[in-house]
């Protein structure tokens, strides 16, 4: 059977070039980064390599970044890190509603130890206004933190004016661009970001190799202590494999990007095309400014979970885009925070394509998709309508 | 010495100042821990010339005890500690090449 993986948001393959790099780091070269003999010495050299090719993806300085295991950890080290560093300056936090978890729960975090945090509301395409940003902001906030692009709706935030406003206000500011970084370009200095998160497997790297930009001259308060690594900033001996595989396929992200952008838009295109053909679908997240492989729609009358194992079993792999919807059965509280109702807010799916989409598989899913949702049309008790359903605005078991 | 004349000679040792100094170069590793100090210490002075100041700003307690000492170690001058609100800065003058070193 034929297999198309159209999942790219969840993860990637790595990019051959990229595991010819890291492979000398699992045999031979060996050796702790900190240790003063030769094999120590030449993985040294391997990380601040990889650090020097890790920094010019995002436009910063080598001495800026900071290793982490992953995303997440480089986004808790920055909300955390950053609140605790400037709790004697204030002690309020601004986020989006639409922030990944490993931003939003370590706001929560926060909350139970005595800081305040402004959750900003999106609009129908799940953008954040900046002007909701500026009035949010009171004499004690010290961190502003927005996600670049949504991994669940696509949309691209308007970051480098809401930089400009916490720049003006000396307020910390914090972007979570775990799905942006590496697919569409991302300059910390033009975009006046002070922190930002990526991670290697979003950009055909490894997985188990993230990021954390701390602009020169920021104070972060660590979140992992230990030994000296990262200048004393993130304990742990160093993955180094993992991080040589961050350098070099940021160097090709680099190298790649607007061939992998023209690559990836018109087939997403002719995708959603075909998709909104199909009654009762649709787009979520902004028409225009979205990830450039990323199509994201709720059906309706149908389930998320159903079309994603109808369409694994013809060979096309994709997600519902949310955790809570996958894993909890729970409405996602990004379709929520855009207004769409609970009960269609289960019928979402994601699509995401990579450099190795071919225009085969577009022609495939589009013929593909109209029947999969046809068959889970015949056998959905709302195939004729929502009538009936005892509570249409919330499908959540209480 | 009576605890109190030890603890004389300690604050003596450790020089505190009632005001900021000028210095050619600063290093902020607030939130660093042990060795973050001295291994910063040993890497900044490196970057400056014979003569010049490197303030370090760090709100570890253990630097106390540890930068005069790594001072008198390596015969470069410990010009004191001044106590900020929430933070210490520390000031080392960088020895001349021909200054002996006095271990």
């Amino acid at each position: 059977m034929k297999t198309i993986y159209m999942d790219h948001v969840a993860t990637n393959p790595l990019h051959p070039e990229v595991l010819d790099a890291m492979m000398p780091y699992f045999r031979e070269i060996f050796g702790n980064p900190q240790s003063i003999y030769e094999p120590g010495i030449r993985a040294k050299e391997a990380v601040e390599n990889a650090r020097a090719g890790t920094a010019a993806l995002i436009n910063a300085k080598p001495k800026e970044i900071i290793f982490t295991s992953s995303g997440a950890e480089a986004n808790n080290f920055a909300v955390k890190g950053i609140a605790y560093a400037s709790r004697n300056k204030g002690t309020h936090v601004i986020v989006s509603k639409i922030e990944h978890h490993s931003v939003l729960n370590p706001a929560r975090f926060l909350e139970k130890s005595g800081f305040a945090v402004t959750y900003i509301p999106v609009d129908k395409y799940g953008t954040v206004d900046p002007d909701d940003v500026k009035k949010a902001i009171t004499k004690e906030t010290i961190l502003i933190s927005i996600i670049h692009a949504s991994p669940e709706i696509g949309t691209i935030q308007p970051v480098e004016e809401i930089g400009r406003i916490a720049g003006e206000k000396g307020i910390v500011f914090h972007v979570d661009a775990v799905a942006s970084a590496g697919n569409i370009p991302v300059d910390v200095r033009s975009m006046n970001i002070d922190l930002l998160t990526f991670a290697a497997h979003q950009f055909y790297g490894p997985k188990g190799a993230g990021a954390l930009y701390v602009k020169e001259g920021t104070r972060i308060v660590p979140l992992i202590y230990g030994g000296i690594q990262e200048g004393g900033r993130r304990a742990g001996t160093e993955n180094v494999p993992a991080i040589v595989g961050m350098g070099r396929a940021a160097e090709i992200a680099k190298r790649d990007m607007q061939k992998r952008i023209e690559h990836v838009r018109p087939l997403r295109d002719r995708l959603i095309d075909s998709v909104l053909k199909i009654e009762r679908v649709t787009l979520t997240g902004h028409p225009e400014k979205r990830l450039p492989g990323h199509a994201s729609f709720v059906v309706e009358y149908i389930e998320g979970e159903a079309m994603l194992l109808l369409l694994a079993g013809k060979g096309i792999y994709s997600a519902s885009g949310s955790a809570c919807s996958s894993k909890a059965l729970k409405a996602s509280p990004v379709l929520i925070s855009i207004g769409i109702p609970a009960h269609l807010a289960q019928g979402s799916v994601v699509f995401t394509l990579g450099e190795g989409t071919t225009g085969e598989d577009i022609d495939y899913f589009n013929e593909t998709f109209p029947q999969v949702i046809s068959r889970l049309r015949e056998i959905s008790p709302y195939a004729k309508g929502w009538e009936g359903a005892e509570d249409p605005t919330c499908t959540v078991k209480k | 010495m009576s605890p109190a004349e030890t603890r004389q000679s300690q604050n003596n040792q450790l020089k505190f100042l009632d005001s900021p100094l000028q210095a050619d170069a600063t290093t902020d590793i607030i939130y660093m821990m042990c060795p973050m100090h001295l291994l910063t210490i040993e890497e900044q002075v490196r970057e400056i010339k014979a003569g010049q100041v490197l303030s370090i700003l760090t709100d570890y307690d253990g630097a106390l005890d540890d930068i005069p000492a790594w001072c008198r170690k390596t015969g470069n001058e410990f010009l004191g500690i001044y106590e900020d609100t929430d933070h210490y800065k520390f000031y080392i003058r960088k020895k001349k090449p021909d200054d002996r070193q006095d271990v």
